[in-house]
């Protein structure tokens, strides 16, 4: 039987790090594979070897059987292979379909009212309507995601690669999504999904490949595994999905928040007259699909943003004109931002400078404008030792340490600034499951020490395991709040989507 | 003082004069939107004007043909893009500095050839230039006739190409994928547009058109070449490619407005002759100051304008 893809002993390199160790992988046509690992496994960088977009350093590609080199995204559309990135390649200002027929070969002219009624017809088919003329930055991440589905249909592609789609989506919307990939699989497409969720393997996919650091450790037929089985192939070891924790005791509010609005980057109310409180002791966790208004209020609150109005108290006191330093010194107000990379480290700086970003104009770390560089290297020295942060030593750079390790930096830092409150935003984010353990653990030892948690982040699980109260956001405002005892993933996920409960 | 203005045959060769002073001015601004449409800064317009004014002047007073003079400004044009290209897009170097080194190095090179190849003086050239002719019928409409079809050659290449990058930008799937480059390579990179050929060949198009500007002042306007003969007309250039958003239609109507007010800077300078000539100079460069100001926050450029594209990248 001839695959429709086949990989055979592919190996990538970044510098010193081998993202893809001797990879081998056989796709058979019309099937659903998943490709299942941690994040760091090398499943992302080995779409991207077969999309064309970088270079295998060995090993062998066939497609349909044949041997092929895949020198760019063109030639693998050529092959028929397409892929949709789990960051969405759109050209956001241009319209749906303009983004659908950029790069077409062989035409000249634009030839819009032709592709508009192809575009439409090809969404009907599918089971979904499509506006083409909308600009595609208007459009929900749902319908950008088809869009971009559509866009590899509409150059005949037949082997859909789909890096992790469903982080876009809400609990809701993975459902019908899951019924296009169906639709697609019997009109012959084969597709590959990557994911590293399980439940989702076990739903959609025929056959699935498990990566462990850059390796394939396994290649299993999905009716005949269980998730257990496939949790302990992907991370190496017995998993415990559960993070121990006691029961929270509440005290005075620190953070108050009352009718607020916040502005983004395009002028629009990304928050709309938002209220909420945080005690003493206690992890709110702000639950949401992304870009509901979760990065302009964790700006606000913490004075990278300013409020457009409403009202911001911490410990009884309007800070919405106060600066960012001020915030941080008197009113100790720490925040883990979302972009650790741009807002959380300096990258290109030691792990020694990092580990004082917030406090280096204070003492001890200076004196009299002139920084103690010995009292700055004990202090981190400290820091990565209580934050089990594995590196070789304090004078280097944040850019080399693993997404985890960088994590952990950032939160050990804000948690020894003493903070109040704490703003935490998708602390968890690209980390193994390893890191998630140790943060969440640090977090809850920080919540019992008295310090109010704000708690944003995209992952339900998460959220249910951590917090106290979870409190909903939606089009920036609170869809709804409950303890965490009353919470389901189906209610929250109900609310996430601006239904009701 | 502004009395010409409600004289018909005043008015008409105070136009023209503006519309003459600002075809340079769009050459560039052309040149300019294409490059930076496709995500490249070419601040390197007012040099590429030079080259090409110091090469037409030389093809045209070696040959004795303005043809030859303008092909020799294209060549030279299409070079200093390839250059930009090479340093600013392949090897990633920094577009402005860049841009301004090329610029500098073509005043010093200039300057310095037009001793070398011209020992008795470049000013006293008579070169043979483009020389106007009107188009039948339509030289014969009232005002406008004698205002924009009794021109020169390059004057009704101005007007073609105007037509023709507006058309290709925003009509052919070639001009969507040069959109799409300077707003998001990435995306146009998977959706199979080869972003580097597209972008070199831009700048490189782009690069040879500012140059036909430099030789429009030297073979339609002035007839000889003098050290920096396009003051700066490079950089108004610029302004007019902020003012008119990247689109060369409103960037062309952009030079325009320029190229009036320095008819009427030259108007007033001869008018006015109590009041300082510098004051009524410095008019065009203080529009196009105020012009970069008043638009700060209300444009938006190319999204990845000067930002280098590579593939791996993580």
């Amino acid at each position: 039987m001839i695959h429709r893809l086949t990989l055979e002993s592919i190996v990538k390199n970044f510098g010193n790090f081998r993202a893809n160790d001797d990879v081998s992988l056989q796709v058979k046509t019309g099937s659903v594979h998943a490709i299942l690992g941690e994040n760091g496994a090398g499943k992302s960088t080995l779409m991207n070897i077969i999309y064309g977009l970088y270079q295998p350093d060995s090993g062998k590609i066939f497609s349909r059987g044949e041997e092929v080199s895949i020198s760019s995204p063109r030639r693998a559309l050529d092959l028929g292979i397409g892929m949709v990135h789990q960051h969405f390649k759109q050209v956001e200002n241009m319209t749906v379909v303009e983004n659908l027929i950029l790069g077409l070969k062989g035409q000249w002219m634009m030839k819009l009212n032709h592709h508009r009624q192809a575009v439409k017809q090809m969404a009907d088919d599918l089971g979904f309507s499509i506006e083409p003329e909308q600009q595609v930055w208007r459009l929900p991440v749902g319908m950008q995601q088809r869009v971009e589905i559509l866009k590899l249909l509409y150059r005949n592609a037949d082997l859909l690669i789909l890096d992790e789609p469903t982080s876009v989506l809400t609990p809701n919307e993975i459902g019908p999504f899951f019924k296009l990939l169906r639709r697609l699989r019997e009109m012959g497409s084969t597709i590959i999904l990557i994911t590293h969720k399980l439940n989702e393997v076990m739903d959609i996919s025929d056959r699935a490949t498990v990566m462990r650091s850059g390796r394939v450790v396994a290649n299993v037929d999905t009716a005949q595994t269980t998730q257990r089985e496939l949790a302990t192939l992907m991370v190496g070891r017995e998993v415990v999905f559960n993070v121990a924790r006691r029961e929270s005791k509440p005290g005075k509010p620190v953070l108050e928040v009352n009718d607020l609005t916040v502005l983004d980057d395009r002028r629009l109310e990304a928050v709309s007259g938002l209220s909420m409180t945080v005690r003493e002791g206690e992890i709110l966790g702000v639950a949401g699909v992304d870009g509901n208004g979760q990065a302009e209020l964790a700006e606000a609150i913490t004075g990278l943003r300013s409020a457009a109005s409403g009202r911001i108290n911490v410990s009884g006191m309007d800070v919405t004109g106060i600066s960012v330093a001020r915030r941080k010194r008197d009113l100790k107000i720490g925040f883990v931002p979302e972009d650790r990379h741009r807002v959380g480290l300096d990258l290109d700086a030691t792990l020694s400078i990092n580990s004082v970003l917030r406090s280096f104009k204070e003492r001890p770390f200076s004196r009299r404008g002139w920084l103690d560089f010995q009292v700055i290297d004990k202090h981190a020295e400290e820091l990565v030792s209580r934050y089990d942060v594995r590196m070789r030593g304090v004078h280097q750079k944040a850019r080399d340490l693993s997404g985890g390790n960088q994590q952990k930096i950032v939160v050990g830092r804000e948690i020894e600034g003493g903070p109040k409150l704490l703003v935490v935003s998708q602390a968890t984010k690209g980390l193994d499951v390893g890191a998630i353990e140790f943060v969440q653990k640090t977090l809850l030892a920080q919540r019992d020490r008295g310090t109010a948690i704000l708690y944003i982040s995209t992952e339900l699980e998460e959220l249910l395991n951590i917090c106290d109260r979870v409190a909903v956001i939606f089009k920036g405002r609170i869809a709804g709040e409950m303890n965490v005892s009353e919470a389901t993933s189906e209610r929250i996920g109900l609310l996430m989507t601006g239904g009701r409960t | 003082m502004f009395n010409f203005l409600f004289d018909a045959h005043q008015l008409s060769d105070f136009l023209g004069s503006g519309i003459g002073l600002s075809v340079p001015l769009i050459f560039a601004a052309v040149g300019g939107v294409i490059c930076e449409r496709a995500g490249v800064f070419n601040i390197a317009l007012e040099g590429q004007m030079l080259l090409g004014a110091l090469a037409a002047a030389v093809g045209a007073n070696l040959s004795g043909s303005a043809e030859v003079g303008l092909i020799s400004a294209v060549l030279t044009g299409a070079l200093s893009g390839v250059l930009l290209s090479i340093l600013g897009v392949s090897l990633r170097g920094n577009q402005i500095v860049i841009g301004l080194a090329i610029t500098l190095f073509a005043s010093g090179f200039t300057s310095f050839m037009s001793r070398v190849l011209f020992p008795e003086g470049a000013n006293s050239l008579r070169l043979d230039g483009f020389r106007p002719f009107g188009l039948p019928l339509l030289e014969n409409i009232p005002f406008f006739g004698k205002i924009l079809f009794q021109q020169d050659a390059l004057f009704y290449l101005m007007l073609i190409l105007v037509a023709v990058t507006m058309f290709v930008i925003y009509r052919t799937q070639l001009g969507l994928s040069i959109r799409a480059i300077g707003e998001n390579p990435g995306a146009a990179d998977t959706a199979g547009v080869p972003v580097m050929l597209l972008r070199y060949s831009c700048v490189i198009a782009g690069s040879a058109i500012a140059a036909i500007g430099g030789a429009y002042i030297v073979l339609a306007q002035v007839f000889l070449f003098s050290d920096n003969i396009t003051a700066g007309k490079g950089f108004i250039a610029l302004g007019a490619i902020v003012l008119g958003r990247w689109n060369p239609l409103f960037a062309t109507l952009a030079c325009l407005l320029f190229g009036v007010f320095d008819a009427l800077q030259l108007r007033m300078q001869a008018t006015q002759p109590d009041i300082p000539a510098q004051l009524f100079a410095a008019m065009p460069y203080v529009i196009s100051i105020l012009a970069f100001v008043g638009l700060i926050g209300l444009v938006h450029p190319p999204a990845a304008g000067g930002k280098h594209y590579d593939r791996e990248v993580r």
